[in-house]
């Protein structure tokens, strides 16, 4: 039996694909075809989240006694396994392969500032008078990087330290934040993902709760991402977040979206 | 509201996953720990329906959990529950285990061996979910043969939809839209997204 169908029954034909597709029952090429059509198509992609959320009931039915062997094996990898960015979640659907590299955060950052003045120099030494504003920015450039690093070091740090808690909650609409702590570094840092996008004229602004008095702690721009919080933990008793506008404030301007505790 | 009580499905109950999945992201190790307790079982057990080798299938478990701890920081809570999250990954690695494995003329021979064998009648008896099996095997009941047939057979067994329709000697066309109908009566029964 061969299909010869037009393209509206085509298309017509993919949306009664979602169980199929939901099921893992489709080969490719018509696997990828379907996503391809998944992507521009909202109802299709609704019915196909709620028969993974179906198969996952009859899935989860199938529970077994895991081997304790296993989840020691799992934990002895963790270290090697780099983890992926949160900021980077607009792709989340598209699989990727495990690629297991020594866990180096901040590489990148650490790498950028040799490049910036790399290229500025090749430029300087083109164009002669403009040397000096280049050298000026690749020091800028540098000196972000190395403030970038600075916050990825510090926050690797805190998370190691053996006293760090963690405290998370949810933000209507479902994002979700976390605060880690450690009282003896005097230190908090910030994780949150799947925070609605503001507009370039707004900003998440992070605030050490001082038993009702909120302290600026740092900016979140963008929709989620991490942040080491910028001052001592001193007497604070949670973190809150609200959004300001781009710059942040010196008080929160508006109510708090979420407020975490240390506790 | 309909009469009908729908019990709470696992991801209600015991540690909120969600949280855990946000901690895991921030590279929380003891949190991660909790998350593989909460979901390496399920994990397991629908690896294990697909792929049947025991080996194998730890090996394809091991992986999906890694996999969870390096995209953490990708789930969307808003799409989802963590537990559909973790096991559509676990699936999806099962499946392509045994197609990449296969080859063609196995695969004849294997839709030969198996396409007797009634799907759903070897559940592991266990006490912990025994509630949400009995709601799952209820919801089953409420399907045709065939569309319990073709949903089961793809899940649960890792075949195409063009090796069902070769097994319950169907038109594709109508496997297709079966495992779509069957699907949706086990989630209107089940209560997702009510």
């Amino acid at each position: 039996m061969t299909d010869t169908v037009d393209t509206a029954a085509a298309t017509a034909d993919l949306h009664l694909l979602t169980g199929a597709y939901a099921t893992d029952a489709l080969d490719e090429p018509e696997r990828g075809r379907f996503e391809r059509h998944l992507a521009g198509c909202e109802s299709c992609a609704e019915e196909v989240a709620e028969f993974a959320e179906t198969l996952s009931r009859l899935g989860a039915a199938e529970a077994v006694a895991v081997p304790p062997e296993l989840k020691r094996r799992v934990l002895a990898e963790l270290v090697t396994v780099r983890q992926l960015a949160p900021e980077a979640h607009e792709d989340a659907d598209s699989p990727v392969p495990t690629d297991r590299v020594p866990r180096r955060r901040g590489r990148a950052a650490r790498q950028w500032p040799k490049l910036a003045l790399a290229a500025c120099l090749a430029l300087a030494a083109g164009l002669g008078g403009l040397a000096v504003q280049q050298h000026d920015q690749a020091q800028q450039a540098r000196a972000r990087a190395a403030r970038l690093e600075a916050q990825q070091a510090g926050f690797s740090a805190l998370l190691t330290a053996p006293d760090a808690r963690t405290a998370t909650g949810t933000v209507r609409g479902g994002a979700v934040g976390t605060v880690v702590w450690s009282s003896a570094r005097g230190q908090a840092g910030f994780l949150a993902s799947g925070l609605p996008a503001l507009g370039a004229d707004r900003t998440y602004q992070l605030w050490f709760n001082d038993a009702g008095t909120m302290r600026p702690a740092g900016l979140l721009p963008g929709s989620g991402g991490s942040l080491l919080l910028q001052g001592p933990l001193d007497g604070a008793v949670g973190v809150g977040m609200t959004v300001e506008p781009a710059g942040g404030s010196a008080h929160p301007t508006s109510a708090p979206i979420m407020l975490l505790a240390f506790a | 509201m309909s009469g009908v009580v729908h019990l709470p499905g696992p991801q209600f109950r015991g540690p909120d996953l969600k949280e855990l999945v946000s901690a895991t992201a921030f590279g929380d190790q003891d949190a991660f720990g909790r998350l593989y307790d909460a979901v390496a079982g399920p994990v397991l057990g629908l690896v294990r329906r697909v792929l049947r080798d025991p080996a194998q299938s730890e090996e394809v478990a091991q992986e999906v959990m890694l996999e969870v701890w390096r995209t953490a920081a990708r789930y969307r809570p808003e799409r989802g529950e963590v537990m559909a999250w973790v096991l559509t990954m676990a699936h999806r690695r099962a499946v392509d285990r045994v197609r990449a494995a296969q080859a063609a003329t196995d695969r004849e021979q294997r839709v030969a061996a198996q396409s007797h064998v009634p799907p759903y009648d070897e559940v592991a008896e266990q006490v912990e979910g025994r509630l949400e099996r009995e709601q799952v095997r209820r919801c089953l009941r409420g399907l045709t043969e065939l569309q319990r047939e073709a949903v089961l057979l793809a899940y649960f067994r890792g075949f195409s939809y063009r090796e069902v329709a070769d097994m319950l000697q169907t038109p594709l066309g109508t496997v297709k839209t079966r495992m779509r109908d069957g699907l949706i009566r086990l989630r209107d029964c089940l209560g997702v997204g009510s």
